[in-house]
């Protein structure tokens, strides 16, 4: 009965995480190992060079042995991963200290004001790769209940691509709604969708029933830049590059179209097979390392993903598989349907229109796009979004227009996984379902309790 | 005469192509306009001539998104002939309005200018288009549209992805003429496609291509 009291009168008060762009060591450990054999020697010089592990004891990885003490710091963003490597070979170790920073501020003098002014991320600009590197390492610090960053690979230029995990501690297991973005570098909207979407689950979680409820059962698995190489290059060469920055012929061309790399009927429409396209397939499907990393994880995972999303800009459409053939999809009616359902809700913001269809049908044919593969390999829900706008600015979206196109893509987006959490956990408690319903039942059983 | 869904591929090619034609010919430094919806499709085909497409769509102001106009065109694809510019024929609905006061202002403006024009990258990378600028993108729109016609056939899609490079050439005539290299957007190939135009204009003469072409790829280099 107290219990009935206590759900209808508690009103979730959300405090949004801020954080600063500072350097700190929040939450960076130092590990001690003792290699037992060579090749741990080997691995882990493997692993202080291409994670730059900031090496404690000794100073230079070639001075690593086998029976010496070997101390590193491991930034807090890789802890996870460092310590996954290490159980993998079969490394032991120690953890010698478990929050640098907590040590620094412990031994540095007090001075007046030890607080850090957090300043604000900016949702509404576009920000340049090491911004959002740091923003992912943040938002993880600042929800660690609710957020954990993973590694999902390695782009050409070896820089490291991750993936956000928005999972409500529990001790189910999940099923998976996965969305990415930035496969093609100038479309900036994209991953600053992806970002707001985020800072818009997190910031309203506590507030937001409809939110508690999916999480219940689903994880997010979102990407923010999957072409991170292409995203930099399009920051500091050439605003329209669309590629990635894998050479050919020498160094003499460079790119491959991602979205034509995916293995869903490889090479055969829409692509070319020459380096100097936009619409270059590879050398052969999944020929590039940012596919590669997509299709492990989800291929691994797949039999619990229940929806595929891609964000892509421009021209205002949702995309229904297939783009390489115009036979459509077994759940072809129902994909329709719920794409149509998004599409309105999208439009009730600001009447923006979009198109729904498959891309055969609406743009022209194309193999090898990632969404076709996720359909192809069982993911029953799988959907491209090309946001705005329709030419007008085509890739170079200003910035003003960030927040209103992001607040009407949300609504689109979710309205697509409350549909998939709807079919495949229906029920569920009456509580969850809509605040004010939730709140008035709650308060018709409290009354029913006093009075009788 | 088959009826197509408005919202496949050849329907809303037509109709951008369309949209440049109209942008050619009503375009002016105070106008452009981009293709919003398409209502209607019908496909023709004649044959030994080619494909005719019978479209209703509306158009929307480059610069004030709510100004709409609805439009009717056909829009002839000669057969086997890519190298001839599709034929056009459309309808505006209603009467476009009337900025000959702006265009005035952009004129004199420009006509008192101690040194000649010259601009990069419009819109920036960040989308911005400084408002001075904005009658020289509009003149960019018109013009590209001309070039777009002359250059679309069934199977492409172009729209204009920014002005690269923009430079005024002093007339001792009353008109300004300005050198332009722009990226044309090819939505297919999703090739960007630098080209050059000479884009001579005079408020109660409008809008005239006088020499374009094609840029080679590194010309963005």
């Amino acid at each position: 009965m107290l219990l009935f009291l206590g759900m209808a009168f508690s009103l979730g008060i959300l405090i949004p995480g801020k954080f600063s762009l500072k350097l700190q060591y929040d939450g960076d450990q130092v590990l001690h190992i003792v290699p037992e054999t060579l090749q741990q020697v080997q691995h882990l010089q493997h692993l202080c060079s291409t994670l730059l592990l900031d090496l404690w004891k000794p100073l230079l990885p070639e001075d690593i042995r086998a029976g010496e003490d070997l101390h590193i710091r491991v930034p807090a963003p890789l802890v996870q991963e460092v310590k996954d490597s290490l159980d993998q070979h079969t490394i032991s170790y120690k953890i010698l200290i478990h929050d640098v920073q907590e040590l620094v501020d412990q031994s540095t003098p007090e001075t007046s004001s030890q607080k850090q002014i957090p300043e604000s991320y900016s949702y509404t600009q576009y920000h340049p790769m090491e911004e959002i590197y740091t923003w992912m390492a943040q938002i993880q610090k600042n929800n660690s209940e609710l957020v954990t960053q993973h590694y999902l690979g390695e782009t050409v230029e070896n820089r490291t691509i991750y993936y956000l995990q928005i999972s409500q501690p529990s001790d189910k297991t999940k099923k998976i709604i996965w969305m990415d973005c930035g496969i093609h570098a100038r479309e900036w909207i994209s991953p600053a969708f992806c970002q707001w979407f985020v800072k818009e689950i997190l910031q309203n979680y506590e507030s937001d029933p409809k939110i508690r409820k999916f999480l219940q059962n689903i994880d997010l698995y979102i990407l923010p830049v999957l072409n991170i190489d292409g995203y930099i290059y399009s920051w500091e060469t050439a605003r329209l590059w669309r590629k990635n920055r894998s050479p050919h012929m020498n160094g003499t061309c460079y790119g491959t179209d991602l979205n034509r790399n995916f293995n869903s009927s490889w090479g055969t429409l829409g692509v070319s097979y020459n380096c100097s396209s936009e619409i270059f397939c590879g050398t052969g499907p999944e020929s590039e390392p940012e596919t590669r990393a997509v299709v492990q994880l989800i291929e691994r995972k797949k039999s619990d993903i229940l929806c595929y999303l891609t964000i892509h800009s421009y021209g205002q459409y949702i995309l229904t598989p297939y783009g390489s053939t115009t036979e459509p999809p077994s759940n072809n009616e129902e994909l329709m349907r719920v794409a149509q359902t998004a599409a309105a809700a999208l439009t009730e913001k600001y009447g923006t229109s979009y198109e729904v269809g498959p891309t055969s049908l609406i743009l022209y044919s194309n193999s090898g796009s990632s969404r076709d593969w996720a359909r192809m390999i069982g993911i029953p829900f799988s959907y491209t979004f090309e946001l705005r706008d329709k030419g007008t600015y085509g890739f170079v979206l200003p910035a003003d227009q960030i927040q209103p196109t992001c607040e009407e893509t949300m609504l689109a987006v979710t309205a697509i996984i409350d549909y998939v959490d709807q079919k495949y956990f229906p029920g569920g408690a009456t509580m969850l379902t809509s605040g004010s319903l939730g709140l008035s039942l709650c308060l018709t059983a409290v009354l029913t309790l006093i009075v009788t | 005469m088959a009826e197509l869904p408005p919202t496949h591929g050849p329907a809303s090619r037509a109709a951008a192509l369309a949209t440049a034609y109209i942008s050619h010919r009503h375009g002016s430094p105070g106008h452009g306009w981009v293709l919003r919806d398409v209502r209607r499709a019908r496909r023709e085909d004649i044959d030994g001539i080619g494909h005719k497409y019978h479209l209703e769509f509306v158009l929307e102001d480059i610069f004030e998104k709510d100004s709409t106009v609805n439009c009717t065109a056909e829009v002839l694809y000669h057969l086997g002939n890519e190298k001839s510019a599709p034929d056009v024929q459309f309808t505006i609905e209603g009467e476009l309005e009337n900025t000959d006061e702006a265009h005035n202002a952009f004129y004199n403006r420009i006509q008192s200018l101690k040194k000649e024009l010259e601009a990069e990258n419009i819109p920036d990378s960040y989308g911005n288009v400084p408002p001075e600028m904005q009658p020289i993108r509009a003149l960019a729109w018109a013009a590209s549209g001309y070039v777009i016609w002359q250059n679309s056939t069934e199977n492409t899609k172009y729209q204009l992805a920014q002005i690269k490079h923009v430079k005024q050439v002093k007339r001792t005539d009353e008109y300004l003429e300005f050198d332009y290299v722009i990226l044309l957007h090819e939505n297919v190939s999703q090739e960007i496609i630098p080209w050059q135009m000479t884009v001579l204009w005079h408020p109660q003469h409008g809008i005239e291509v006088t020499q374009n072409s094609c840029q080679p790829k590194h010309a963005l280099d």
